[in-house]
């Protein structure tokens, strides 16, 4: 039977700060374990935390970006559970006074785009690492405390997806806004991007058929979709005979490309929230609220729609340039200084691209300036170069750094426009291709390609084509 | 009785605590009587009254994101039970 299918995700993102969220250790990647702690993230007694603003801060603007409703008055709550991750006993999350709540996120899919709730974002510390110990009767297992209480934003959707799809649609948007707005850097082989996905399976026309399934552990965008396509396959089957899908929590197993199950609701947590006493209420100040404000750029989606209504760009050209905040950035500094927003995206999807993929360069770091791009697109629009020279000119900048003028003097790249000076190409031309002439002259009017592509060849590629196939033809009038 | 044994055998289990039976017998009297005097509060009418959330008037206390020098790894897992390979040793959490 074909099911409706219900998705959420939970996704946690840890936030670029250089310090954790309640002490002073660094939240630097991949040091030794251990030695990023302190009394304060080991959860020792006695001992205060005091939160990191620009945490506060990077969340409130991820609340933002999210268009959520921001909770002016805002606090923490201890979230207890027993686990040997969590040094305290607790999570200091937030559950009664989430920073951002009612908020949504447009996202790209076919034949236009879909609105993605977001129930809430919040602000919470993270947790240590464990490490299962693979030796064969080993009955342990190690903790790393180096990652615990780092600054993590939690976005949880509503349950508005409804394929795997979209399911995608919806990370590779969410990344794009984190990564847009400087809030977290989501390498998700460092563990800075991670989600929870919850599945479930309607009959038809029924809501609420199959019980809701939670999967956990779901460490890339790629675990999700490994994850939401097994997790369907699994609750259809269950429902196919007639039986029934448990409410429960899952866990996925990377390895095996397997959910397991964890718990059934009935043994579900029981958090015993409570707003923790060492920290105190904070209320968001018109000018923080404001300032953060000013700072949240347009968002990709947003960027996305304006470059295929204003540049009449294509939806892949659109969807590539305005995938990086950076990219995008770098297109439209061109663009302000040559306005041909077609060509100007034509080169860098083929030419640009390729030598930053070539190159393992990232754009900011790409060796031709916007200024440089834009003089060399603006010399093939008015056919001071021909479109091919074009292309060895950026070529060269690219290897060299030199402006285009300076490189098409020095490579005698200049396009031959002029009558006087193609001429004798073009009778060259003509008589070297004499099958093609008759052809022409004979009526296959088509043949004049190949005559043209003669003249092309005989000028290194520098021969104006407009002129050329203007003058060619004239010529093989009076022929005839 | 406010609580029952069901309920402070779920309490315990929560907070990872084995109680024999009797215990639990013995222990929901004794919450019974906390919660009792607990009750005492409800006489009061706080329709009105905002719940306070911190006992303290002082607001948005923050630090600013400096990094701080932190323990050695020595001195981390100084007071943990077992170590091993500098990381803390517990019992396995495979489940
Ligand atoms: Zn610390």
């Amino acid at each position: 039977m074909k099911y409706e299918i219900v998705i959420g995700l939970e996704t946690h993102a840890e936030l670029l700060t250089d310090s954790k969220l309640w002490c002073g250790c660094s939240s630097r990647f991949g040091e030794p374990t251990n030695t990023q702690t302190c009394p304060i993230c080991l959860g020792m007694p006695g001992v205060l935390p005091v939160l990191n603003e620009k945490a506060f801060d990077l969340a409130i603007s991820g609340a933002l970006a999210m268009q959520c409703s921001i909770n002016r008055r805002t606090f923490f709550e201890r979230k207890h559970y027993f686990y040997p991750d969590l040094p305290k006993n607790y999570q200091v999350s937030q559950n009664h006074s989430n920073l951002g709540v009612n908020g949504h996120i447009d996202i790209p899919v076919t034949g236009g785009t879909k609105k993605i709730g977001i129930w809430n974002v919040h602000l919470e510390g993270d947790a240590g690492k464990n490490m299962h110990v693979e030796y064969p009767g080993a009955n342990y297992s190690l903790v790393d405390l180096n990652r615990a209480g780092m600054p993590l934003l939690e976005i949880v959707s509503a349950p508005d997806m409804r394929s795997v799809e979209e399911a995608e649609s919806f990370m590779h948007t969410l990344r794009s806004v984190l990564l847009y707005c400087g809030i977290s850097d989501c390498r998700m082989q460092e563990g800075s991007l991670r989600f929870e996905a919850s599945v479930s399976l309607n009959k038809p026309g029924d809501t609420g058929t199959g019980g809701r399934v939670e999967i956990k552990n779901l460490n890339s965008m790629k675990a999700v979709s490994a994850c939401l396509e097994y997790e369907i396959k699994r609750q259809s089957e269950v429902l196919d005979a007639g039986g029934v899908v448990d409410r429960e929590t899952r866990l996925w197993d990377e390895n095996g490309a397997c959910s397991r199950r964890m718990r059934s609701k009935e043994e579900a947590h029981d958090y015993r929230y409570f707003p923790d006493p060492d920290l105190p209420v904070y209320n968001i100040e018109e000018s923080r609220l404001e300032r953060i404000s000013r700072e949240v750029p347009e968002l990709p989606v947003r960027r996305r729609e304006r470059f295929i209504s204003d540049f009449g760009l294509s939806e892949y050209d659109a969807s590539v340039l305005t995938g990086r905040r950076e990219l995008a950035d770098y297109y439209e500094k061109v663009l302000s200084h040559c306005n041909s927003p077609k060509s100007v995206a034509n080169w860098m999807m083929n030419d640009v691209m390729a030598a930053l993929n070539e190159r393992k360069v990232d754009i900011t770091d790409f060796v031709v300036s916007a200024e440089h791009l834009a003089s060399l697109v603006g010399m093939a629009e008015q056919s001071r170069v021909t479109a091919q020279a074009a292309r060895e000119v950026l070529a060269e900048m690219i290897n060299t750094g030199k402006s285009p003028e300076t490189l098409v003097k020095e490579m005698g790249a200049e396009a031959i426009s002029d009558s006087g000076d193609i001429m004798p190409i073009i009778e060259q031309a003509i008589g070297e291709v004499p099958e093609a002439v008759a052809d022409y002259l004979g009526g296959k009017k088509q043949a004049i390609g190949a005559i043209l592509g003669q003249v092309m060849r005989l000028s290194k590629g520098q021969a104006d084509p407009k002129k050329a196939k203007e003058l060619l033809t004239k010529k093989l009038e009076e022929m005839e | 009785m406010a609580i029952s044994e069901e309920q402070t055998a779920y309490v315990a289990n929560l907070a990872r605590l084995d109680l024999a039976e009797e215990d639990i017998r013995r222990f929901a009297v004794r919450l019974d009587a906390v919660l009792e005097y607990m009750e005492k509060l409800n006489e009061l009418d706080t329709g009105d009254t905002e719940p306070l959330v911190h006992l303290s008037d002082r607001e948005n206390v923050f630090r600013s994101d400096q990094p701080a020098e932190s323990l050695s790894r020595r001195e981390a897992l100084e007071n943990a039970p077992e170590k091993a390979e500098g990381c803390f040793k517990v019992p396995s959490i495979i489940e």
